[in-house]
């Protein structure tokens, strides 16, 4: 009889420990470089991610190839010449939620978190640690964060020619609802 | 004690088994492939060449929809003219042109150049798109139309000239495909009608086919090169005769930001296809009739469609919110 409680215990809480996932097929991710001669801004709205609540770990994938420029010119030459998406289909990242403890999903509210993890873009890895907001209403979770990504960081070369008119550093930022993952 | 045993070895593999799962959320990443699951997409594919020329012949290249495309050409005259005539380069023959993308795969253009004093206007409508992905696709196929009229002098006014004598149409179906991010290939058929040919023997319909290629040394620089046979027995007072070459044409594309810059070296003044491919303008290789020459190819986005669009929706939502 013992033992049939601690199965049935250990079920549901592996069960619970599932259900503390929660995706995205829709989060945002836009970057914006900034120079004088002109402003380049590129979103996607097609980002996949996971955060695990249990274990605090947080992943984003997203195709290169889907980001939307205002020119098509310039949405050409990111795929083709810095990016190239076709050899770099994806960028991931792959990280952890140091404070993961501090989030309550049964509590509506902010919480402030830190980020830690690695970042893959043009076949490059970089580790990056930066804060942001996780907002939990409901049974909603979304994030926000925003971050500088240096290009030389990840190997994207800038032709001399184009040099003033594309920023050395984009600011990338993150805008991800979330819901519950059920299986 | 058997019974204790056995629940126990029992619990022990549940226990084992339970932990599965645990192991197995180790790589979120791979859970993100494997559970959600996004809708496959069609990817065109980019950029088979720089601009909407290989060299003198069309690519497949379009400008995208709401895009202009300003082309300013040149060809100098025939390097054999030698010091006195600086390698060509004292005589300077120019076309203009403009090509507005309705939209991705359909295009209108406007042309003129000072051979012939020839006026030209075209379209062209990309029929199928190289892709993988949702959708297979292992070439891009276009159409082209072209209509030309003369406004130079009649040559002969003696005799009873007709304005429809001014006319040639070109018809073009290209087929290229994008082997690798470096190599890419074209071929083509091209039909040009001329209403007016230049003597008896001549006949008014021309055939050619074609072969063009770029191939990118790095990013931004690649070498280009084109070749049109005119099918014989057609142009019996030129390519027949012979005192002229097919079509043929060797450059490189130097691409800077907005900026295209096509160099080549070619045995053909025209730059329309009116002119270019019929060899009408051609002199021969092995005399050295050679002509340098340059397209700079230049993007002007003239209207941005998902702004305009964004602007729509947020007025309709402003004014549908003013009615509640």
């Amino acid at each position: 009889m013992k033992i049939t409680i601690l199965m049935l215990a250990l079920v549901v809480s592996s069960y619970t420990a599932f259900a503390q996932k929660y995706f995205t097929k829709t989060a945002s991710v836009q970057f914006f470089s900034a120079t004088p001669m002109e402003n380049i801004d590129a979103k996607s709205g097609q980002t996949t991610s996971i955060i695990d609540f249990a274990t605090g770990d947080i992943v984003f994938k997203i195709r290169i190839k889907t980001f939307q420029f205002e020119k098509a010119l310039m949405q050409e030459h990111f795929n083709e010449k810095y990016l190239e998406s076709e050899k770099y289909p994806e960028a991931t990242f792959k990280g952890k939620i140091d404070n993961y403890t501090a989030i309550n999903l049964k509590k509506d509210g902010e919480y402030k978190v830190a980020v830690t993890g690695d970042l893959t873009i043009h076949g490059v890895t970089k580790k990056y640690s930066t804060v942001g907001v996780i907002t939990v209403a409901g049974s909603k979770v979304s994030v926000q964060a925003k971050f500088p990504v240096k290009l030389a960081d990840h190997d994207v070369k800038i032709p001399g020619a184009v040099k003033d008119n594309i920023s050395e550093t984009v600011d990338v930022s993150v805008n991800a609802d979330y819901t519950e993952m059920v299986k | 004690m058997l019974r204790t045993i056995l629940t126990r070895s029992l619990l022990t593999a549940f226990l084992f088994f339970a932990s599965f799962p645990a192991f197995a959320q180790g790589d979120l990443l791979d859970l993100l492939d494997s559970a959600v699951v996004t809708t496959p997409v069609t990817d065109y594919t980019e950029a088979t060449f720089k601009t909407t020329r290989i060299i003198t012949s069309r690519s497949i290249e379009t400008p995208s929809k709401g895009e202009m495309q300003f082309i300013i050409a040149h060809r100098f005259g025939r390097v054999n003219g030698g010091w006195r005539e600086f390698f060509g380069l004292d005589q300077a023959n120019i076309r203009l042109e403009l090509e507005y993308g309705i939209t991705d795969w359909l295009s209108v253009g406007w042309g003129r150049s000072n051979v012939f004093k020839q006026w030209d206007g075209f379209a062209r409508a990309k029929f199928l798109s190289q892709s993988t992905g949702l959708r297979k696709m292992p070439i891009t196929a276009e159409f082209l139309a072209s209509v030309a009229m003369n406004s130079g002098k009649w040559t002969n006014p003696s005799r009873e000239n007709y304005i429809s004598s001014r006319a040639s149409y070109v018809f073009q179906l290209m087929v290229a495909r994008k082997f690798s991010r470096k190599f890419s290939l074209q071929v083509m058929s091209t039909m040009v009608h001329k209403n007016l040919v230049a003597t008896n023997e001549d006949k008014n319909d021309h055939f050619m086919v074609g072969a063009g290629g770029r191939f990118l040394l790095t990013g931004s620089f690649g070498l280009t090169a084109e070749y049109h046979y005119l099918i014989p027995g057609r142009l019996v007072s030129a390519i027949d005769a012979p005192i002229t070459d097919h079509a043929f044409s060797l450059g490189f594309d130097l691409e800077t930001g907005g900026h295209v810059f096509q160099i080549m070296a070619t045995n053909n003044l025209g730059m329309s296809e009116h002119q270019y491919f019929t060899s009408a303008t051609s002199g021969k290789l092995t005399k050295g009739d050679i002509h340098i020459g340059f397209n700079v190819n230049r993007v002007f986005t003239l209207a941005n469609y998902d702004k305009i669009k964004q602007r729509k929706d947020a007025k309709r939502l402003k004014k549908e919110g003013g009615i509640k």
